[in-house]
């Protein structure tokens, strides 16, 4: 136990916290949860009460945001703390059946939602596209996600980038039904072993391929790739900042009018944590006809969308407001037509919003891929 | 005079610091065998007076006419034991000191091993020992003056103790006036002292004594030299106003097109002021200055019909035709008192600093609830109709201090208490507001600073122990994100004011003065001390003084303390007159060195120089050292292709035998 407790405080450097709160105080979820980050780390130097910890329910309600870790002045990962207690609980297999189901599905198929590996790649089943070969040299590989390759909504916005990259001209290719899983929530789940087999087998994956660097569409692959794969060979960016520096080389042109007062909601995994706020607005300011308005809360002080931390398998026990209804709520007062996400977790807890608060009449979701959809002429 | 060696070898036990760890007694009959050591002893402390006293005595009755003691590093006590031999009637560069203190016990834990290291550290010592050469000292004269860089408080109480005694002071101001930063506070911590009222006197007198040259608006440009003897070049910024002539009236600023329009820093930008403009009412010198960079005349060649200044200047003092210009002297000794810039909270985003007028800063507040502000000391927000005075008033404590986020791990020592001061103004002046502050400690460790804060929270201040995370708007208050860790409750507390407590950060502009007088910075960016307990208002460079802020972050009577510090030991060198000069510099064979200069661009302290010689009928070049500006750092022996550079006491047939003792070398 005594070589336990070691690693779990020095994994986490829990004796460097002052205890300040800043954690705490910034985490989004506070509002309607009984989470306290702060407690977490100050109660986890207790070797004895690890399990006990673990047994809160409110563990699950983290987001994995990071604002907590963004904020701390003394450089912890908060959030990680709450992470290591859901890992106690799936090593003992203790874990809601959404979330070991989840898991298994990771394990088995490379994805969490339970799909058929062999499904991976019917979005693109009418589209001309590459698939990378091993060894074969090119440009942008392009990381497409589970959530996006499955779920029928949001496959257009893989089939849209499809389009614009044809259209500027782009050497690209996909990686096919061997694409696996970031991870990203993964680790977020707790489950380390997995994770860091998933890190592995990715690394080697991806490095068989001759790419320049890898564009991710998803900021959580993003920045699971980015930020946790140190053994990788190649650039990692987001789309938006491919398609940005399109626009800015005049390789992609916009035409077709979107008269929409469009409002950016900024990713977690886009902005705060990897500081990308511009390209997408600049992207969004290119297109034709729109109006760009921001939210008071932006930026570095966006407000968290609930999706991620492995909130898609863990409902939140609460009755208080969704942070993502808030979120819809503010955009709707500012009279957007479009609350413009660049992440396929905020556009289905934002969109669930919007019909739950009954706006479908005045607003949409749509991720960018979607917009620029619209706005270019094939 | 090079007599056959006889070696003294003095084991130091340093208490246990080294006996802990080494044997010394193993030591000492290891090295009393060596060749050449007539004897060997250890000694609980060789530092002591009973310490150095063995060694005088061995050196009179035994004859030795070397020493080697091994204790500490020669940093610590090679002045010392040098002393010791000069008392001993022997050449002090006839010392050796092995460490085994630092490089040994501190750093080992196997007694065996480190006995072992200690005996081969002594060894190679003594190898070296019987191979010094005396050395002679040389002292050069001192210029009796001295340059200040910086007029903020610090810099000023530096140049009076100066001048006070008698020497002359340059004092060199980047601003059109001197003052600094205590000039911009309203009232000072703990005692509630009228910030200006203390202070200006003291500029008045810096302006009226005669043994200080003021120069504001200017700049060091260049220093070269050494200790007692720097050349120093100034430029002397146009401010496009003769200063014989202008006689602060006022009418240029009053009557300028761009009146009001341009962001005043001395009132950190809550006030503006004119194209030409005097920084504050009691601006030493008060002259006027013509910004060069708004002045509509000067960036777009046309100022109405005529500029305005030019037209309401009885005294006839504009003069746009006006050059930069250059004054060069001479000083012994230089004090740097450069200060600090506060931290710029924009670098802080989640505190929305760029988002909304109502979050302010510290150095804001203190210019708002200030008499002498532009507001006249009322706290009213929003203008016109919409001002308002605001009831709820937050401060937010630890802005850009602390925190790693933003690279600066340091506190800022003063912001605990400039808090508590600015929120009992704001107090007195609002009976009825509000008033909390967010923190995460209190640290009121100075004098009546404990006092001061019981005094503030019985007046009705809230601390509230949490330090926001963020704020944001909501139905048009601003929402402080906080966590009360007493209670382990997140609040979300709306205010209409929000003052952040921002800290002290190293001057932009930094660099300039390291490269100027090859200064060193701490991990904390601030400039380095010679040593953090025993030398600090010293620097690496001789000669070369620090004090204020700009050594890191500190208080008023901090910093007037040690500019005190600073004026003593810079006095110190000027009464003097004289200082002694590095003995083990670098000497070039005339007769192998092929002229190619490398050393010349490889000495960091311009100590070389080419000279042309005869060489057997042939004019040729080669290098010579100026041995007062050699700092015997050993670079360009180093860096010599031909070999011809050798350092004194570090010559190759004194090192390498050592180092061939150490095993490295065969």
């Amino acid at each position: 136990m005594e070589t336990e407790l070691q690693s779990f405080i020095e994994k986490y450097d829990l004796l460097g916290c002052i205890q300040c709160g800043r954690c705490t105080g910034g985490c989004p979820v506070t509002v309607r949860t009984n989470l306290n980050v702060r407690r977490f780390v100050y109660d986890s130097l207790d070797e004895d009460i690890l399990e006990e910890l673990a047994n809160l329910p409110e563990i699950w309600d983290c987001t994995a945001c990071s604002t907590c870790a963004v904020r701390c002045p003394k450089g912890l990962k908060p959030l990680e703390v709450l992470i290591g207690l859901r890992g106690i609980l799936v090593e003992g297999g203790r874990v809601q059946p959404t979330v070991r189901d989840a898991l298994e599905s990771v394990f088995r198929e490379g994805n969490p939602w339970d799909k058929p590996r062999a499904a991976r790649c019917d979005w693109m089943k009418d589209l001309d596209v590459r698939i990378a070969e091993p060894g074969e040299a090119v440009e942008n590989l392009i990381f497409v996600c589970c959530t996006i390759v499955y779920d029928p909504k949001l496959q257009v916005i893989a089939q849209n980038l499809v389009r614009i990259l044809n259209k500027a001209g782009v050497d690209f290719a996909f990686i096919g039904e061997d694409e696996t899983c970031c991870g990203s929530e993964v680790h977020n789940l707790g489950e380390e072993g997995l994770f860091e087999m998933l890190v592995e087998d990715n690394t080697e994956l991806l490095n068989s391929f001759n790419a320049k660097r890898m564009v991710t569409i998803s900021p959580h692959c993003y920045t699971a790739f980015k930020n946790e794969h140190p053994d990788l060979k190649m650039e990692v960016v987001h789309y938006t900042q491919l398609v940005g520096e399109l626009l800015e080389d005049k390789k992609l042109e916009l035409t077709r009018e979107v008269p929409q007062r469009i409002v950016f909601h900024d990713p977690c995994f886009l902005g705060k944590q990897n500081h990308v706020f511009d390209e997408p607005r600049y992207i969004l300011g290119n297109i034709p006809g729109a109006e760009l308005v921001e939210f008071d809360r932006c930026r570095e002080r966006s407000l968290c969308c609930e999706g991620g931390g492995g909130k898609m398998w863990v409902e939140t026990e609460s009755t208080k407001e969704r942070l993502s209804d808030t979120r819809v709520k503010d955009a709707r007062a500012l009279e957007a037509g479009i609350l413009a996400v660049a992440c396929p977790f905020c556009e289905l807890t934002l969109d669930d919003s919007v019909k739950a608060k009954g706006f479908e009449e005045e607003m949409r979701v749509a991720e960018i891929l979607e917009i620029l959809g619209e706005a270019i002429e094939d | 005079m090079n007599s056959k060696p006889k070696i003294g070898v003095y084991i130091c036990h340093c208490g246990i610091n080294v006996a802990k760890t080494v044997d010394v007694d193993e030591v000492t009959e290891f090295s009393s065998q060596l060749p050449y050591v007539k004897l060997a002893r250890n000694y609980s402390y060789m530092c002591s007076d009973p310490g150095q006293n063995l060694i005088k005595d061995d050196i009179a009755n035994e004859g030795l006419n070397r020493v080697v003691v091994a204790s500490c590093s020669p940093r610590m006590h090679e002045p010392t034991f040098r002393k010791t031999l000069i008392e001993a009637g022997i050449n002090p560069f006839f010392l050796e000191m092995a460490n085994i203190r630092e490089h040994c016990s501190w750093v080992h834990q196997d007694k065996e091993e480190a006995t072992e290291k200690a005996k081969k550290l002594v060894a190679a010592s003594v190898s070296k020992a019987r191979l010094l050469e005396p050395l002679e000292e040389k002292e050069v004269e001192v210029e009796p003056a001295s340059l200040v860089i910086g007029g903020g408080i610090a810099g000023i109480q530096a140049a009076l103790d100066i001048a006070n005694a008698g020497f002359k002071v340059y004092m060199v101001e980047k601003t059109p006036s001197i003052g600094g930063k205590m000039a911009q506070l309203d009232k000072t911590f703990p005692t509630l002292d009228c910030s200006a009222c203390i202070l200006t006197p003291k500029m008045v007198d810096v302006d009226a004594h005669p043994n200080i040259e003021l120069l504001t608006y200017s700049q060091v440009e260049e220093i070269s030299g050494y200790v007692g003897n720097f050349d120093v070049k100034v430029r002397k910024k146009a401010r496009y106003v003769d200063m014989e002539k202008c006689t602060g009236c006022g009418l240029c600023a009053e009557e300028c097109r761009l009146a009001d329009r341009i962001p005043s820093e001395f009132d950190a930008g809550v006030g503006k002021r004119s194209g030409i403009y005097l920084p504050f009412p009691q601006a030493v010198p008060a002259k006027f200055t013509i910004d060069p960079e708004r002045c509509l005349f000067l960036t777009r060649g046309k100022c109405g019909k005529s500029p305005k200044c030019v037209d309401v200047c009885t005294a006839e003092a504009i003069d746009f035709e006006q050059k930069d210009e250059f004054v060069e002297f001479k000083v012994g000794a230089v004090i740097v008192a450069t200060g600090y810039d506060v931290f710029d909270a924009s670098r802080k985003p989640e505190y929305g600093y760029d988002n909304y007028d109502n979050v302010l800063t510290g150095l804001e507040m203190e210019r708002l609830v200030s008499a002498s502000g532009p507001t006249g000391g009322s706290i009213a927000l929003g203008e016109g109709e919409e001002a308002y005075v605001p009831k709820d008033i937050a401060f937010i404590k630890c802005v850009g201090s602390r925190d790693e986020s933003v690279g600066n791990e340091y506190c800022s020592r003063v912001c605990c208490m400039y808090t508590a001061k600015l929120a009992h103004l704001v107090k007195e002046k609002i009976p009825e507001a509000n008033v909390r502050i967010y923190y995460m400690d209190v640290r009121a460790f100075g004098k009546g600073f404990e006092e001061f804060y019981d005094r503030v929270r019985r007046e009705g201040i809230r601390y509230i122990r949490g330090n926001p995370s963020e704020i944001f708007k909501r139905n048009g208050r601003l929402v402080v994100k906080v966590e009360d860790t007493l209670t382990a409750t997140p609040l979300e507390d709306e205010v209409d004011l929000v003052v952040l407590a921002v800290g002290l950060e190293p001057r932009k502009d930094s660099r300039e003065i390291i490269d100027l007088l090859r200064l060193s910075q701490s991990g904390d960016r601030f400039y380095l001390e010679a040593h953090p307990k025993l030398a600090p208002v010293d620097t690496a460079t001789d000669g070369v003084f620090v004090a204020g802020c700009a050594q890191g972050p500190k208080d008023i009577p901090d910093s007037v303390a040690q500019a005190k510090g600073a004026a003593s030991s810079a006095l110190g060198l000027l009464a003097s007159g004289r200082v002694k000069v590095e003995a083990q510099v670098s000497v070039v064979d005339e007769a192998t060195c092929r002229g190619c200069a490398y050393c010349v661009e490889i000495c960091p302290y311009g100590a070389i120089e080419m000279v042309n010689v005869n060489r057997m009928g042939h004019e040729v070049q080669v290098a010579q050292v100026n041995e007062v500006l050699c700092k015997g750092c050993g670079a360009c022996v180093a860096g010599c292709f031909s070999g011809s550079i050798q350092q004194r006491s570090f010559k190759d047939r004194q090192i390498l035998p050592q180092i061939a003792v150490l095993g490295v070398l065969r």
